[in-house]
């Protein structure tokens, strides 16, 4: 059957999350994309809104089952908030979700109940690459067995709080299959480099590169022990979070300009009464409409191990990285000379909406 | 309730069985009829009619629910969106043919939404009869498209005889022909008359009539020549002192100063709206996978997975059009989700229709084009269909009037605060 309704569960998790996304991610939205830095007790304080620990089974410490669809309606709404806070808050999942759905029992055990107990920590992941051709499916960052060991090499790009850090999970290509590595940040010939990545928007966070020169790991490292995981999963469940995503900026773009727009006034009327204008909008919110249930759709047929999960996950991220374009361009566009300055804030949703043809790996559900 | 995109079997089973009837009664006839306009395909017809009488479907109106069953209850209500996926199916046969259906469609749905239970019970029964029959409404004038409330078309109550008195023309009325004129293999259909029963007041003032087949001073005056659709007659309608039982009017015979009576006749297109937008969605999705079976032929493969800057022009646009046929899609069965379950759908209804109607458009056209000298061939039906589809983003509300009506939702704007 079809329905379009959340669970009350569900519904009670998009009430806690709006709240603070209203009250607590966009108020300092801009301070902390102009002073580069979030504020600390921020993050802490989306993190005790529990949507990781949701995710995890009780038997690792947490206290529930991960479900792609709650995961995409979280961060659709925490999204409309802010996304460099968005993001910040749940890179740990980063790292903590590919070991939950695909680790070995081991990997599990080891880092699972000490990652979601307590404070938020920066457990992270390195998936990007420096490239202009970037493919997740086809890394240049290599992994080689020897022995009972893989050597990584390569450079990884974007990785957010590398430098706080202790552990990163580190994709690389192991002979034409993408596959994660838990890599200590003290291992020999990684290094991370000082500077912060220089991005067009997400300023608040701190991403770095990160080096591995020839770093050696044990065999039992590799995702889900020596036998490894399908990536594919992994990956459309990224590309679900970046869909998710990419609807809440594009949704906080579209309602931020409708306001702006039944206010503003022009030739005597509100300019959201002229039709140039009032069609713009009917379309915003008709193509973010389109994009919210594909990617419900491919939320729930990833929970639901549907064959075409993964496709679904690809073509909801693809198409909604060009709806957010789209959304946010337009959103700009409508408040006209002030979209243009930095103190409302469509600017920046415009800089987040061209990314999420890049953003692919930031986040994940 | 829960979010869930399970497509109920009954939805599954009538595309099965939909899909065999585009392939094996449909298809091959499409294009004899393309180039044949104005021929009726009977035996479709006929088919049609016996296929929905066993099963008891009808075309636009969903299947009442039976008051027999408690279990029922239990079940969620998916009367719209099973209608929703059969004229999807059909259309993707062809859509002409969905035209074709026999069944009360637009005029039916009119009396659905507006009628008293008498007027249901008096004109809705023939539907089920042993002779397929039709049923059409009359909106548009020459001088009233989108604006309706332009209409001129005029009843009178004639106090002696009790009879309305209607006067005025109609143009654009699909399926009027089959609906109105005698045919030996048809039963006797309606068409559903909008006019106004007091000039001054506006939409307050106009009222649909139920207009039986054959009534004297109404007459076909011209049957139009399109760009598709072509085996769906298209009539112009005349109507002379045409007259009408007092009881066939539907909604109040008297004129109150609120346009509520309008306003719930205009609900009919709530519910109907999501359904042309399916039909629209039909006609994509057969063009979009004849255009793959094409690139497949030719060794051309689509490589899903890929970032966007490794794709080819052709992969592009065809992961594009994916994307558009599959969100639209999720847009129609949300809006005839929410029609099912009774929630106010107004918004989801207009935009599925903006959505589909741009798609199917945009869908049917590039395929034409990535095909091609194939593309432009009559000898293959990709022409047609882009032809076909041009219309789905006209009738029923163009993209235009849809985006109008979206705006006022989206904003809380009235039509005099958003013209």
């Amino acid at each position: 059957m079809y329905s379009f309704d959340p669970t009350e569960e569900q519904q009670m998790l998009i009430e806690a999350v709006k709240k603070y996304a209203a009250n607590d991610l966009r108020p300092v939205a801009h301070e902390a994309e102009e002073n580069k830095e979030l504020p600390k007790k921020l993050v802490s304080k989306g993190w005790e809104l529990g949507l990781l620990q949701a995710s995890i089974p009780e038997a690792y410490g947490g206290f529930g089952e991960r479900s792609a669809v709650t995961g995409a309606l979280a961060l659709e709404e925490m999204a409309f908030g802010d996304l460099a806070g968005t993001l910040a808050v749940l890179t740990p999942s980063l790292f903590a979700t590919p070991i939950s759905l695909a680790g070995s029992e081991e990997q599990k055990q080891t880092y699972l109940p000490k990652l979601i107990a307590g404070d938020w920590s920066p457990y992270t992941a390195a998936l990007i690459e420096y490239t202009f051709d970037f493919d997740p499916n086809d890394l240049k960052t290599t992994a080689q067995r020897n022995g009972d060991e893989y050597t990584l090499h390569g450079a990884k790009a974007y990785v957010p709080f590398a430098k706080d850090a202790e552990t990163i999970l580190v994709y690389a290509n192991l002979e034409g299959q993408t596959q994660g590595f838990i890599v200590p940040k003290d291992s020999d010939g990684l290094t991370i480099s000082d500077e912060r990545e220089k991005l067009m928007s997400l300023n608040a966070l701190p991403f770095y590169r990160v080096k591995l020169d020839h770093v050696k790991i044990p065999v039992l490292r590799r995702l889900g022990g020596a036998s490894g995981h399908d990536f594919d999963l992994i990956l459309a469940a990224m590309r679900v979070a970046n869909a998710a995503t990419a609807v809440g900026v594009a949704n906080a773009a579209f309602d931020y300009s409708k306001n702006y727009a039944r206010e503003r006034e022009a030739f005597g009327v509100k300019i959201a009464q002229k039709q140039a204008i009032a069609f713009m909008l009917a379309e915003m919110r008709t193509e973010i409409e389109a994009m919210r249930l594909l990617t419900w759709e491919a939320a729930w047929k990833l929970d639901h191990g549907r064959e075409d999960a993964i496709n679904e996950a690809y073509l909801a991220s693809t198409g909604a990285a060009d709806m957010t374009m789209m959304v946010t361009d337009r959103a700009v566009q409508i408040l006209g000379g002030h979209g243009y300055i930095r103190e409302h804030p469509v600017e920046m949703w415009m800089r987040n909406g061209r990314g999420f043809s890049t953003f692919t790996g930031l986040a994940i559900v | 309730m829960s979010i869930e995109f399970e497509s109920p079997k009954p939805l599954m089973q009538a595309q099965f069985m939909l899909k065999t009837v585009g392939e094996e009664m449909i298809r091959p006839k499409s294009r004899y009829f393309d180039e044949h306009e104005h021929e009726i395909p009977w035996d479709y017809i006929e088919f049609m009619h016996l296929a929905m009488k066993a099963s008891g479907g009808s075309s636009l109106v969903p299947r009442e629910n039976g008051n027999n069953s408690e279990d029922k209850e239990k079940r969620a209500p998916i009367g719209y969106q099973l209608v929703a996926t059969q004229i999807e199916s059909l259309a993707w046969g062809d859509l002409g043919f969905y035209h074709c259906l026999p069944g009360g469609a637009l005029g039916a749905a009119a009396i659905h939404a507006a009628g008293t239970p008498e007027q249901k019970e008096k004109f809705l029964a023939r539907f089920k009869d042993e002779k397929p029959t039709f049923a059409a409404m009359c909106i548009t004038e020459s001088g009233a498209g989108s604006d309706n409330s332009a209409i001129r078309t005029r009843a009178v109550l004639d106090e002696e005889t009790n009879e309305w008195v209607i006067n005025g023309e109609k143009i654009f009325v699909t399926g009027g022909d089959k609906s109105f004129s005698e045919y030996e293999k048809l039963g006797k259909g309606f068409i559903v008359v909008w006019a106004t029963i007091d000039p001054t007041s506006g939409r307050a003032g106009m009222r649909a009539f139920v207009i039986e087949g054959g009534t004297s001073g109404v007459r076909i005056v011209k049957l139009e020549h399109k760009l598709g659709i072509r085996c769906s007659d298209t009539a112009a309608i005349s109507l002379v002192d045409a007259r009408v039982p007092f009881e066939n009017i539907l909604g109040s015979p008297t004129v109150e100063k609120t346009t509520t009576g309008f306003k719930g006749a205009m609900a009919t297109f709530d519910a109907t709206r999501p359904l042309v937008a399916a039909s629209g969605i039909g006609v994509a999705r057969a063009a979009l996978e004849f255009l793959k079976e094409k690139l497949a032929e030719n060794g051309v493969q689509v490589r899903y997975g890929l970032p966007r800057q490794k794709l080819t022009a052709i992969e592009r646009d065809v992961i594009d059009m994916e994307i558009m046929l599959k969100s639209a899609w999720l847009m129609v069965i949300k809006a005839v989700w929410m029609a099912d379950n009774k929630k106010p759908n107004a918004l989801e209804a207009s935009m599925s229709k903006v959505k589909s109607g741009d798609v199917t458009t945009k869908i049917t056209q590039k395929v034409v084009e990535i095909l091609g000298p194939l593309g432009y061939s009559r000898e293959f039906l990709a022409e047609k269909w882009m032809r076909d589809a041009r219309i789905t983003d006209i009738y029923e509300g163009t993209g235009q009037i849809n985006r109008l009506v979206v705006a006022r939702q989206i904003l809380g704007y009235s039509g005099s605060e958003l013209r």
